[in-house]
């Protein structure tokens, strides 16, 4: 038997995060670097796994498959196709930086403070996510996605609910009610998603026997499993509920925008760029292969829903006074994009939804981390606080306005190919929603070029005057999020050799082509 | 007269008693009752004859070693067939010795052991005049408030009859899911019954709380015990007969012979679906289902944690055990008549559970409107009425009774000055002061909500599987919407502990888990001189 290279990927973080428990109260800093070694670790098997990963090869690799639970029919069936190791690959790529980026935001606070604020918690809780988070990208098998797909919300809800930002312009008090109030409606909202999907999940059960993706996939797709054209769209709705509150969609949005802004600036990225990105995942590798007619019956609906997010998030995102919130709201906006981009069942489309997830990642990784270290200074998330910054801190306004143009998708920065894809494959099929489509990327430009304006530019607030520029550790996280935000902005191929085969498969799933050019199909 | 003719004389007159014939008693099989039952009478005979000082530790002897016996002989049965191959009837048909039974079996006596431990905790309340005692009162016939309750409190009195009756009451609950014929399932019932309704009574402070949970269960339980106990004569009525394989050839029109006696009123449809419809009734107020339910959040509150634990989970195993006999036995045949009826019981003990759950502000009553709720989802894997429904329904009794009890644990452990703080105001913050009891208790209120990685996620995903597959779908679902709504007081008080602040008050005297020392400070203000013997412990 060959190394269960994925079983390892996941697993380690795990046993970095029940290492990093078990530090003791007083050793602060070994829980840290501990974190640290750790998510270290699991980047190099990521990249481990993205070299051995054949794009042209067999549609699930290093799978793995053991009996678990015979008398539910629950296999522990691991295997990756290339969207799942780009994911991958971008989670234990972003985790060392949010660590990194973290690295004093759960240190105690001042004596005199009764705030509980337990280290080796909080970096144990981030590993914890990772690791559920990297097992639910490989999982073949519904039930065991489902397990991490719903366990990954309670280390969330801690990290949510027990750190918040050092300063808050009301006070300790009402930050904490607030946190918790966040906390709280994050959970609520994932969880009776993941309950109505537990519902479809038996259902499905009932009717195909077992849970395996590629044997129900392969029943359904030789004829041999038949589903009432009925259950079929009950048990779609079931799942992409689930998928469509994690992404989040309009309009199961609302929690999305008070977890980031009571978070800390690193958790909001591991909210945004790690663990949502789970749930546009799962809309592909789900709901596509288990369900593709009801997902093309279902897809002009869903189609207006994203529509709704990318127009309604920019919007809303043009009027935030709250930095993290503004973000918050532009990545609904985006993840509006994604969702777009997944059901206009073309290549185009989903191989620019895939892109469009890694990018995303990266670039609100790169603008949150910033804006995170900028709060930090000034001890406040209103805008309006901040004015003439580039002048006191010029690094860390540069490095602030490469992540803001990368969120607006500069031609030349990583967002822009994906953005241009995902438009492209949803004008050949559907000409009215991508053009209304490209109106966000307006509304993007607006609310991204006003923050920078408002916050870098202009007289220099006496509050901001002796603003520190971006410390080493700062630098170290931030330099190279830029550098891959210039690199795959000119040079996608890396990434779209992995996905594109695996989009492929996916549209064969669906049986849809991509429209032939009108020119060509007038010969 | 010589020895033989006193011999044929003896044996002559003995003839027609032999006509009855003695009954054939399987002891080995049923053994773990009768190592319970016997423990039970030896710990009466403690009480009679073994000196005050010495009661309490004779007892715990006497228990732990026959609960651990008991369920050394349930898994030696259970390994030497008896759960598969082997099984079987024993006791003339009284008894059924089978898989369900036996699993059963070891779940209540390892709850009964584990909560023989809590009954047995004498580090968590302040000592007494030196003397330190349990959650039990120091004399129940004591009035409370009065002279004579002072003088037991001084004197150093503990009630350690509570042993005997904790093992009587196990030894009632292995019996009850086991029972074979409808009169050992009364007795069976009674047998546990009334241990409870007076252990209840037993509270060492809020005593008159105590009492009268006590006597609202009692009063119920009685009502509910009648209501069986009537269902069984119709249901004799019926059938001529009260064991469970007669009655269902009955049902099934299958009877071999018919008593020529009882050919009048047998086959009667209507003494069957009213005598089934009342033994369920009794069975439904054991598990507290709705509408059977009003007792549950009063008894829980009143009656002693450790108890209430105990009761929470124990009685749960075995109402349900026997529930399922009756229903899959000796009603199959009568499944489309009980099957519409559950549903709407099933439907309304979910919803009514989680729904008046929400508004709670004291801890143990919300953990038994949780229970009711549970109780609503064990009943959907109930209804589906296939053998995926017996083994999810035994698997979520199983992990829900110790996740219940352990929880229960948890609560003895959050204390203040006046004892339990079962307020959820003094839960505010007990994350911060006491990490480990709150993260513990986490840990039991995620288990409850069936969050996924704990057992409660594989109990419920079992039971609602099992629905499912016997065509309950809609069930599933209102399962699903009620599960979403049970989870909203789970996590309120998750945030209650980690992310509220402490109230002032809350904090007077904040308990940590009993590893670390004993609170010295607490004891010191009353040295009882000359009593002050050195502590049992």
């Amino acid at each position: 038997m060959s190394f269960p290279l994925l079983t390892a990927t996941a697993v380690l973080p795990a046993i970095g995060a029940i290492a990093t428990a078990a530090v003791p109260a007083a050793q602060r800093t070994v829980a840290k670097w501990l974190a640290l070694l750790f998510s270290l670790g699991t980047l190099a098997l990521a990249i481990t796994l993205l070299v051995r990963f054949d794009p042209d090869g067999d549609r699930y690799q290093l799978t793995e498959s053991h009996a678990w639970i015979a008398d539910f029919g629950v296999r522990y069936e691991l295997g990756v196709d290339g969207i799942a190791v780009a994911l991958i690959a971008l989670t234990a790529l972003l985790i060392p930086f949010i660590v990194l980026a973290g690295w004093h935001d759960a240190d105690p606070l001042e004596t005199g403070s009764t705030r509980w604020r337990p280290t080796q918690g909080f970096f144990a809780l981030i590993l914890a996510v990772e690791a559920m988070v990297i097992i639910s990208f490989e999982a073949t098998d519904v039930f065991l996605f489902y397990i991490f797909f719903e366990a990954m919300l309670i280390p969330m809800y801690f990290l949510i609910g027990g750190f918040g930002d050092r300063a808050h312009e009301h006070g300790e008090k009402v930050a904490s009610t607030q946190r918790s109030y966040a906390a709280v409606k994050f959970l609520l909202y994932n969880l009776v998603g993941g309950l109505i999907m537990l519902a479809a999940v038996i259902g499905l059960y009932v009717v195909a026997g077992n849970f395996s993706l590629t044997e129900i996939a392969e029943a359904r797709a030789s004829g041999e499993l038949d589903m009432a054209t009925n259950t079929e769209r009950w048990l779609f709705l079931g799942f992409f509920f689930a998928f469509a509150v994690k992404a989040p969609l309009w309009p199961l949005h609302t929690w999305l925008p008070n977890a980031m802004q009571e978070a800390t600036a690193p958790v909001a990225v591991l909210i945004t760029a790690v663990v949502d990105k789970v749930g546009t995942f799962a809309m592909l590798r789900f709901c596509l292969q288990l369900f593709p007619e009801a997902s093309k019956w279902a897809t002009p609906a869903i189609l207006v829903l994203a529509l709704i997010s990318i127009v309604y998030g920019a919007l809303l995102a043009v009027g935030q006074r709250d930095m993290k919130r503004l973000i918050a709201y532009a990545s609904i906006s985006h993840f509006g994009f994604i969702i777009m981009g997944i059901f206009a069942m073309t290549s185009q489309g989903q191989s620019g939804a895939t892109l469009y997830m890694v990018n995303h990642g990266i670039s609100t990784a790169a603008l949150m981390l910033v804006a995170g270290f900028l709060i930090s200074r000034r001890g406040s998330r209103l805008i309006a606080d901040y004015g003439g910054v580039q002048k006191v801190a010029p690094v860390l306004a540069g490095t602030f306005l490469i992540g803001g143009l990368a969120t607006l998708s500069l031609p030349g920065l990583a967002p822009f190919v994906s953005e241009f894809l995902v438009l492209v494959g949803t004008f050949t099929r559907y000409p009215v929603i991508g053009i209304i489509a490209t109106f966000g990327i307006v509304l993007a430009a607006l609310y991204t070029l006003v923050l920078y304006q408002r916050t870098m530019t202009g007289p220099v607030k006496p509050e901001v005057s002796a603003m520190p520029d971006l410390r080493v550790r700062e630098l170290v996280v931030v330099a190279p999020l830029v550098a891959l935000l210039i690199f795959l902005g000119v040079y996608p191929k890396p990434v779209t050799d992995i996905v594109n085969p695996a989009v492929k498969q996916t549209m064969s799933d669906v049986q849809k082509k991509d429209p032939q050019p009108e020119v060509e199909a007038a010969k | 007269m010589s020895a033989s003719a006193v011999h044929s004389l003896w044996t002559t007159a003995a003839d027609p008693i032999s006509k009855i014939g003695a009954p054939k008693i399987e002891y080995g099989q049923l053994s773990p009752t009768l190592i319970v039952v016997g423990a039970a009478v030896v710990g009466v005979l403690i009480e009679a004859v073994v000196p005050r000082k010495a009661r309490y530790y004779a007892q715990l002897f006497v228990s732990v070693v026959a609960l651990v016996a008991a369920f050394a002989a349930v898994v030696a049965l259970a390994a030497g067939g008896y759960a598969t191959t082997k099984s079987g009837i024993a006791a003339m048909g009284a008894i059924a010795v089978d898989g369900p039974a036996l699993f059963l079996q070891g779940t209540i006596l390892l709850a009964g052991l584990v909560g023989l431990f809590t009954f047995a905790e004498r580090r968590l309340d302040p000592a007494a005049h030196g003397n330190r005692v349990d959650s039990f009162a120091a004399q129940a016939a004591s009035v409370p408030g009065s002279d004579g309750e002072k003088a037991a409190v001084k004197a150093g009195f503990t009630t350690t009859e509570v042993f005997p009756l904790l093992l009587f009451a196990v030894a009632g609950m292995l019996i009850f899911p086991a029972a074979n014929d409808l009169l050992t399932l009364f007795i069976a019932l009674e047998v546990f019954s009334l241990p409870l309704y007076l252990m209840c009574a037993l509270a060492r402070r809020k005593r008159l709380m105590s009492q009268e949970a006590a006597v609202k269960y009692f009063l119920l339980g009685a009502f509910a015990s009648a209501f069986t106990l009537f269902g069984i004569a119709l249901l004799y009525g019926y059938a001529g007969s009260v064991s469970y394989a007669t009655i269902a050839q009955v049902v099934d029109g299958t009877v071999p012979d018919v008593n020529p006696a009882l050919a009048d009123t047998m086959g009667n449809d209507a003494l069957l679906l009213i005598g089934a419809a009342m033994i369920v009734m009794g069975l439904l107020f054991k598990v507290g289902a709705v509408p059977f339910h009003m007792w549950t959040p009063d008894v829980y509150q009143g009656a002693p944690t450790p108890v209430t634990g105990f009761m929470a989970a124990a009685t749960k195993v075995a109402a349900f055990g026997a529930l399922l006999r009756i229903l899959y036995v000796v009603l199959p045949g009568l499944r489309w008549d009980w099957r519409p009826v559950m549903w709407g019981v099933a439907i309304v003990t979910m919803l009514g559970g989680a729904i008046v759950a929400i508004t709670q502000t004291d801890i143990k009553r919300l953990l038994a409107y949780s229970s009711i709720a549970h109780a609503g989802f064990i009943l959907a894997g109930v209804i589906a009425a296939t053998p995926s429904g017996v083994s999810s329904v035994l698997f979520y009794l199983g992990a829900y009774s110790f996740v219940t009890i352990g929880a229960f644990a948890v609560v003895t452990l959050v204390r203040d000055a006046g004892g339990e703080a079962t307020h959820l105001s003094k839960w505010a913050g007990l994350g911060r002061r006491s990490p480990l009891v709150a993260a513990v208790f986490a840990v039991f209120l995620l288990a409850f909500a069936g969050i996924p990685l704990t057992s409660g996620f594989a109990g419920k995903f079992a039971v609602f599987k099992a629905a499912a597959e016997g065509g309950a779908g809609p069930l599933v679902v209102v399962g699903v919407v009620s599960s979403a709504i049970a989870a909203f007081f789970y996590i309120r008080v998750i945030v209650l502990m980690f992310f509220s602040e402490p109230k002032p008050e809350g904090t007077t005297n904040p308990r940590s888990p009993p590893p670390p020392p004993p609170p010295q400070k607490r004891r010191r203000p009353a040295p009882p001189p000359g009593k002050a013997g050195p502590p049992p412990l």
